[in-house]
């Protein structure tokens, strides 16, 4: 009975795990191609939910319309998470290559990151209060029962959906021209400008990306946990982040292990120790592993060392 | 001295002393985003001191220093192995870490917190402060504080001139463990009450900004972000939402046009020469 239930523990903690997955690519990304811990990637997560929610409760703000279907007010999330990436562009990255002749100048994105981490998350809580709301979805309770083990469905379809986005960003990363430029400025910003990559029209795909996969892990959220608040983003950014730590700054498939060993470790720990055991067993397995193999698992060696 | 402005003052010194602990760090080059975690250090051997041994609370103080000092210094070598965003990471980890523990630990009052019974009035807190402050402006002043700046600077050109990189680094970040674990004890013993969930990720991140914000040059750096970041909202009087909303605003233009903080070399130079033009050529 107990291998059975843990077995169960399992199977919900690689259902968590899928959660942690794009978010902990977005990171990533943001590290691997652009040398910059994007703060604001939980806040962006946390939008889209909560615009999805706030449109489906109340439509558009001002009484411009009734309220949308929960599909399209999610969709408008996520469109709105992309857009919220490319302003964060627009005032962090751009002042990345600017030179005020001292080391602190590349705390400058991180630190303006995290400006703008507090401004989305204060305007939701402005609009909104700190509640956690009940996200009414089509999908209520579709589980699958095989062999005695309780399997969601849209939690299923979810953790294939994110291996699917990451498998075709992966063949993107590598085989398109975009991603082939991606690469060049990762290895070297000044160098792909000389092989003449226009960096400025680039850079700005990395965002939409990190906006798209924030917004889709958020309404994949909403879906199958049928609840949205304005703390979503901080509980999963957190643990995104040691996710891609874990799995390797850099690597796209290294967060794809990352998120599934920490979603895993998180309710494993859960079910022997408790319920706030967690925190200690995913950032102690997280500081064992950077004190002992300080790339993660399949990080690159160069990524993440340069100085802020 | 008004209640509300005696509170505002307590605030107001935790916060300075706080963002000094992070200062001596940032001065050497290292982001310490785990501020909390050594506060919570702090706050927690303060109350059990004074609440079981009965301890006086200048003794308590001084024992929640150097246990602060004590727990970085033993965590400054493995994180010290780590560089740039993993160490971020690490420090970010190690606070995670330490309310983790208090959590779960009842003894400690796990979630629900721990009432301390020893009580200071604000002067003890500002006192502390001033100490501290020129505390951080003579460590600056020093050999010490050169080497801090140069390995700040250039980690590989300071190793060569003959800097003990190591040795910096590794002290820098035990004085803030030690500065961060006193603020904490002075945070127990004027609120009287502790919980681990006070101590969380935010804390951190908003000394780090005060910090950053304020500039690293120089050791005007922590006294004037603290105070800015402390004051303002105090002088505006607005909700707690929309002060959030505009620090993270002023945050994003400081960024753009004063990236070194509000206190830089240049500008304090520029500000000395106005002063004393005339009796200095420089």
């Amino acid at each position: 009975m107990l291998f059975e239930q843990v077995l169960q523990q399992i199977i919900n903690g690689l259902m968590l795990g899928s959660i942690y997955i794009s978010v902990a690519v977005a990171f990533t990304l943001a590290i691997g191609i652009l040398n910059f811990l994007n703060f604001t990637i939980p806040a962006l997560y946390m939008l889209a939910g909560m615009v999805g929610w706030s449109l489906s409760q109340y439509g558009v703000p001002f009484g411009l319309s009734g309220p949308i279907n929960w599909a399209f007010a999610l969709f408008i999330g996520i469109i709105c998470a992309i857009l919220a990436s490319l302003l964060v562009e627009r005032f962090t990255y751009r002042y990345f290559k600017m030179k005020h002749g001292d080391a602190t100048e590349h705390a400058i994105p991180l630190v303006s990151s995290l400006g703008f981490l507090l401004i989305f998350e204060y305007i939701i809580l402005i609009a909104h209060g700190s509640d956690t709301r009940g996200f009414s979805t089509a999908f209520s309770n579709l589980d699958w029962r095989i062999g005695g083990f309780i399997i969601s469905i849209p939690q299923l379809l979810s953790l294939v959906f994110s291996i699917l986005i990451v498998a075709g960003l992966s063949v993107l990363l590598k085989r398109s021209k975009v991603g082939r430029a991606l690469r060049a400025i990762a290895e070297n910003p000044d160098a792909a400008t000389i092989m003449g990559i226009d960096v400025d029209r680039i850079v700005p795909i990395v965002f939409i990306l990190i906006g798209f996969l924030c917004g889709i892990s958020a309404a994949i959220f909403a879906i199958n946990y049928h609840e949205v608040s304005p703390y979503m983003g901080d509980h999963v950014g957190t643990k995104a982040i040691a996710a891609m730590v874990i799995g390797g700054l850099g690597s796209v498939w290294g967060a794809i292990a990352g998120g599934l060993i920490v979603g895993l470790s998180e309710t494993l720990s859960i079910y022997f120790f408790g319920a706030s055991s967690a925190q200690i067993t995913v950032w102690g397995l997280l500081l064992v592993l950077l004190v002992f193999r300080p790339t993660g698992l399949f990080g690159h060696n160069a990524i993440g060392k340069g100085k802020f | 001295m008004s209640g509300y402005l005696s509170g505002v003052l307590a605030i107001l010194g935790i916060n300075i002393i706080f963002a000094y602990s992070i200062y001596i760090t940032a001065a050497t080059g290292q982001l310490n985003l785990g501020g909390a975690g050594f506060q919570a250090i702090g706050a927690y051997a303060c109350a059990l001191l004074s609440n079981e041994l009965g301890l006086p609370i200048y003794l308590t103080l001084v024992f929640s220093a150097i246990l602060g000092g004590a727990i970085s210094f033993l965590i400054a070598f493995p994180v010290l192995r780590t560089k740039g965003v993993y160490m971020v990471l690490a420090t970010f980890a190690i606070a995670e870490i330490v309310a983790g523990i208090i959590l779960n630990t009842d003894y400690l009052g796990g979630p629900t917190g721990m009432i301390v019974n020893a009580y200071i009035e604000t002067e003890v807190v500002l006192v502390v402060a001033v100490i501290i402050v020129i505390l951080g402006f003579y460590i600056m002043s020093t050999r010490i504080g050169l080497a801090m700046r140069a390995v700040h600077d250039d980690e590989a050109v300071a190793d060569l001139m003959g800097v003990d990189k190591r040795a910096i680094q590794v002290g820098a970040f035990t004085i803030g463990g030690a500065i961060a674990g006193l603020s904490g004890g002075l945070y127990a013993l004027y609120f009287g009450f502790i919980e681990a969930q006070y101590f969380n990720a935010n804390i951190s991140i908003f000394v780090l900004l005060y910090v950053l914000i304020g500039g690293t040059q120089t050791a005007w750096g922590p006294l004037v972000g603290a105070s800015f970041f402390t004051l303002i909202p105090e002088a505006l009087r607005i909700g707690d939402d929309w002060r959030f909303f505009i620090f993270g605003v002023i945050i994003v233009i400081m960024m753009i046009f004063r990236p070194e903080g509000i206190v830089t070399r240049d500008a304090l130079e520029r500000v000395w020469r106005q002063l004393f033009s005339g009796k200095r050529n420089v």
